[in-house]
Parts: structure tokens; C-alpha cells; sequence
């Protein structure tokens, strides 16, 4: 096949999908015993574990604390296997490590820390399958953990990609949410959105890939941010069912003693 | 080389909670989203205010006490309460204090002057006694307490100043979501089985032949902080144990409340299994559920 393209001239994408349609979400909370909070989450292909640890005392470099927040630590990796070349080094380099900065950044931006001074929170995500928008299914998955700690959040954090597909035929050229592998390495601008959607704020924003000229940067974001709501719709509903079904079996085995 | 009993099952036959619609249980709130509140509200813990709004912080259910609105999560890190039973692990000998691990976010302080130093309790402190500190308490021994005080940051401050807590010897360690643990007068049992457990507000449960909560009592002059590791506890104590602590481990992987009753009730039904059976998964539902229809009964009649 000569030129794979973004978007085909009946206006679907290399896997099927509209411009505007998310893949599909699956998630479960509470998948360890060990850590207080842990979530999995699919976004079509890419798959990530994430587990949050904490808030508790800091035992290690004491001079990280502070004594009026909690101090928060992500680490993100990606599973040597997760990749179609197995990779080197699951974490620690370049690339992780500017990851695990924009994560603490956001997360800081979205936890109360005001409320546990002098703790630290440790958030781990695990890449196990690297479909395109990693990033985004992680902040996703984190969320998720977090809520399932019982951390206070101000909002959910909602995180995602999208992509621009060139002008066809004198048609302008057409924004596309969450970009999968494929279309990442088709080239491209990439944008990347963490946002706040009840509180309609955005906490995080990257641009990369091929440059984007000014004029198209509205739509683009716009379809992110359209997204990004739309994942919250998702997780929403995971967590109320998750919610739900413990509350339930608490309630009902609760009654006894009352009797 | 044998190998006997080897239990292989698929990841796609894996038995969850039933699903439960949300109109079954109260309203839920999430983060972030908007609590309805009436005039000269007071914001509560998982909640803040944004603007004139209040808004949930974490997701669970709505908890009114007049004007006070608060969220509480389905489960959290421990948050100490004034008169708490916990058990907890020595983590640090400091100066005149020792750092206790209760599984709460900050480590809890048990302080050389609330605890019963042996030789009764009006006997004077002094600089010996804080030489001698690691010998009473050293890092990794197990103690039960009382939540004394609440500091300002959030840590705990604990004492053992009564014949019941004190240093734990031998038994078995099961750690739950302390969100599970009901809160009832006491926390001590001691189960007609043989065993005994302390139900530990932040979610560490101990258990332990019975002799091991009389013989603290007994040792009245000692303070609390013999450990006797030489007696031997017999065998069928032991399988006791094993078999409460599994009940206890089925009962929270179906996210059921801890108490006396659900505990023996567990232990009641598990008989028919043997003691690694109930280390399956589908025979740890069978148990929480064949508690649950009891615990059922119980409130019929």
C-alpha cells in the first residue's frame, strides 16, 4: 500500500473509526490487595496497570517533605514486552523520566495535598501493551487509582490525544481524537490534554510530532478537550458501578450487628 | 518430584462482586461533582468549596450530621479516633518515644510515659528506663494499643496503659481496609473455637490461640511485654488459626464487615472446606455468601 493515510477518502481511519469516536474503554478499580488503590484500564489496545500507594510517612529523603503538603511521586514504565521491538530498559530513561515530571505536575495540580501535610503519595503505572496515546491512558488509569484510595481529588483527570489529518480534495483539514500507534507514526502533529472537565480547566497540554500552524490549534484542542470529557462520561460510570457493588455487600453484611 | 493439587483456572472465569444498579444503594457522589446542600452548610471531610459551591472530593456516600455535609470514601488510609483499638509494628526506637506502623498516613508515636513500665505503675522514669527502651520494644515486634491523642498534623499519639494492650507474641497478622472493621465496644474476642482475635480499628486484625490474651492479663507485674515464643502451641490451635485467618481473608475479598458474629459465622460455615480450600476463590465466596444468608437470618427473626 503505497500512502496509508490518516483518513480515507470515505472519511474513516486506519482502524475504522470516525474522526471524532474514542476507542474503547475498559476498566476495573481494585485490582490489588497490596497497594491501597489500583486501577486497569484498556483504551482499545493500550493497556496500563496503575497503583497508588500512600498518603504515608516519607522514610527516605526526609528533605523532599513539606511540611504544609503531601509530596507526590510517579514513576511511569513500560513493560519491556509492550512494544512490538522489545525495549532496552522499562524505565529511567529520557523520555520516562519526562513523563513521570508532567505527571507529578498534573497530579499536583488535581490532588488536595493541602489536606495531608508532611505524607507522601507514590502513584506506579505499568505500560503492558503500547497502543499510541500511552500517556493519556496512564493519567486515565492514575485517576482511577487515586479514586480508588480514596484520595481526594478536586475532579477527575481526564487526559487525551489528538491528531490533525491533512486537507483532502480542497476539504479542510480534519481534527481526529485519541490517536492510535498507527496514526502516531504516520506523522502528524500530536496533541496531548489533561484536563479538569467538571471545573472545565486544563491542567496539562503538549504538543509534539510535525509542527501545527496556528490557525488549526482551536480545533485540534477542541477535539481533545471534547475527548477528554467524553472519557470522564466512561470512567464515571466505571466508578459508580464499582462504588455501588461494595457499598452493596457492605451494607447488607453490615445489618447483622445491629440485630 | 510429586506434585499434588495444582488448581489452574482461566482469567476470563474469574468470579467478581455482583453487579449491583446504582438505584439499589443511596446516591453516590463522585469527584467533582456538585452536593446539593441547604443554608449555612458546613463543609465536611471529602468535600471542599469552589466558589459558592460545595463539591465532592472523593467518591462515596453523602454523611449529613445537621449542617456538617461529608463524603466518606469506600476505603481509606486509617484516621484515628480518640479510645481506637489498634494493632500495630514498631518501626523506630527514638528518644523517649517509640514510631509505631498503624496504617494511618503519618507513623504513630507511643510515648515512653504512656506505657506500663514493669514494676507497677507508679514507678518513676528515668534515664535507665530510656537506655532500656529497646529492650521493652524494638523494631518489629507487634503491639496492640489505645489511640490517646490526635495531633494536629493528623499522627496519632497511643498508649498501653492497660493490662489488655501490650506487646503481641505469637499468633498471625491479617491486614484488611480498616474501612471494614465495624466499630463495636470491644475488639477484643476470644472466639469459642480456642483462638482469640483483636479487631484492630485501622484494619490489622491479630489472632491468636486463646491463652495468648489471658496470659497478658496474668502477667499483671510484667507490664505487657513478655513475649513467650518458647511455649508451643498445639497443632489443632494452630489449624484454628490458619482456618480464621482464611474466613477472615474471604469475608474482605467480598468486601464484608468485620465483627465477632460475621467472624464465626464464617468460621461456622468454612467447616465443610479444608483449611487450603478456602484459599480458592470461588470457595471464598462460597463462605462470604453462606455467612451473609446467616447474618440474613439473623435480622428475620
Amino acid at each position: 500500500m503505497a500512502g496509508l493515510q490518516l483518513l480515507s477518502e470515505y472519511g474513516l481511519r486506519v482502524d475504522g473509526r470516525r474522526p471524532n469516536e474514542l476507542r474503547q474503554i475498559r476498566c476495573k478499580m481494585g485490582v490489588f490487595s497490596q497497594p491501597d488503590g489500583s486501577a486497569y484500564l484498556e483504551q482499545g489496545n493500550t493497556k496500563v496497570l496503575a497503583a497508588v500507594y500512600g498518603p504515608h510517612e516519607v522514610r527516605l529523603n526526609r528533605s523532599k517533605t513539606h511540611h504544609d503538603r503531601a509530596y507526590i511521586n510517579c514513576q511511569f514504565s513500560m513493560a519491556v514486552f509492550s512494544t512490538s521491538e522489545r525495549k532496552r530498559r522499562p524505565r529511567g530513561d529520557r523520555k520516562s523520566q519526562e513523563m513521570d515530571m508532567n505527571l507529578n505536575q498534573i497530579f499536583e495540580s488535581a490532588i488536595r495535598t493541602e489536606l495531608y501535610p508532611r505524607s507522601r503519595i507514590d502513584i506506579y503505572l505499568e505500560v503492558l501493551q503500547a497502543d499510541g496515546s500511552n500517556f493519556s491512558a496512564c493519567v486515565n488509569a492514575a485517576t482511577l487509582a487515586l479514586i480508588d484510595a480514596g484520595i481526594p481529588l478536586k475532579d477527575y483527570v481526564c487526559s487525551c490525544t489528538s491528531t490533525l489529518a491533512p486537507s483532502q480534495g480542497g476539504a479542510p483539514p480534519t481534527p481526529m481524537v485519541d490517536v492510535n500507534h498507527v496514526e502516531e507514526t504516520l506523522g502528524g502533529p500530536g496533541l496531548s490534554m489533561s484536563t479538569l472537565p467538571r471545573l472545565d480547566s486544563v491542567v496539562h497540554l503538549e504538543l509534539s510530532g510535525t509542527r501545527l500552524h496556528l490557525s488549526h490549534i482551536d480545533p485540534v484542542a477542541e477535539k481533545a478537550a471534547t475527548g477528554a470529557a467524553d472519557i470522564m462520561a466512561v470512567l464515571d460510570k466505571a466508578v459508580r458501578g464499582h462504588v455501588a457493588q461494595c457499598l452493596h455487600a457492605r451494607e447488607v453484611s453490615g445489618q447483622g450487628a445491629d440485630a | 518430584m510429586e506434585v499434588t493439587d495444582v488448581n489452574i483456572r482461566l482469567a476470563c472465569d474469574r468470579i467478581c462482586l455482583p453487579a449491583v444498579s446504582e438505584n439499589e444503594v443511596q446516591k453516590l457522589f463522585t469527584p467533582g461533582e456538585d452536593i446539593p446542600t441547604c443554608a449555612g452548610f458546613m463543609r465536611g471531610h471529602g468535600t471542599y468549596t469552589e466558589g459558592e459551591d460545595l463539591k465532592a472530593s472523593v467518591a462515596g456516600v453523602k454523611e449529613q450530621v445537621n449542617k456538617l455535609i461529608s463524603i466518606k470514601p469506600l476505603k481509606s488510609r486509617y484516621n484515628g479516633e480518640i479510645g481506637d483499638v489498634v494493632v500495630g509494628r514498631v518501626v523506630e526506637v527514638q528518644q523517649k518515644r517509640w514510631k509505631i506502623d498503624t496504617n494511618a498516613r503519618l507513623e504513630s508515636v507511643l510515648l515512653l510515659s504512656s506505657v506500663n513500665l514493669p514494676g507497677g505503675e507508679l514507678r518513676r522514669r528515668s534515664s535507665e528506663d530510656e537506655k532500656m527502651m529497646r529492650k521493652y520494644l524494638q523494631e518489629g515486634d507487634l503491639i496492640s494499643a489505645e489511640v490517646m491523642n490526635v495531633y494536629q498534623d493528623g499522627a496519632l499519639s497511643l498508649h498501653t496503659r492497660s493490662l489488655k494492650y501490650g506487646k503481641l507474641s505469637q499468633g498471625v497478622l491479617v491486614k484488611v481496609f480498616p474501612s471494614l472493621i465495624m466499630r463495636r465496644k470491644n475488639h477484643f474476642h476470644s472466639l469459642p473455637n480456642g483462638a482469640a482475635v483483636i479487631l484492630g480499628n485501622n484494619g490489622f486484625v491479630w489472632i491468636c490461640p486463646a491463652s495468648g490474651l489471658e496470659h497478658q492479663e496474668d502477667s499483671g507485674s510484667a507490664g505487657g511485654f513478655i513475649q513467650d515464643l518458647e511455649k508451643e502451641v498445639p497443632k489443632a490451635d494452630r489449624e484454628v488459626i490458619a482456618r480464621l485467618k482464611n474466613c477472615i481473608l474471604a469475608l474482605a475479598n467480598s468486601k464484608m464487615m468485620l465483627y465477632d458474629t460475621s467472624i464465626i459465622y464464617a468460621f461456622e460455615e468454612s467447616m465443610k472446606f479444608t483449611i487450603t480450600e478456602l484459599l480458592l476463590p470461588d470457595v471464598m465466596v462460597d463462605v462470604a455468601n453462606l455467612t451473609q444468608h446467616r447474618l440474613h437470618l439473623d435480622i428475620a427473626d
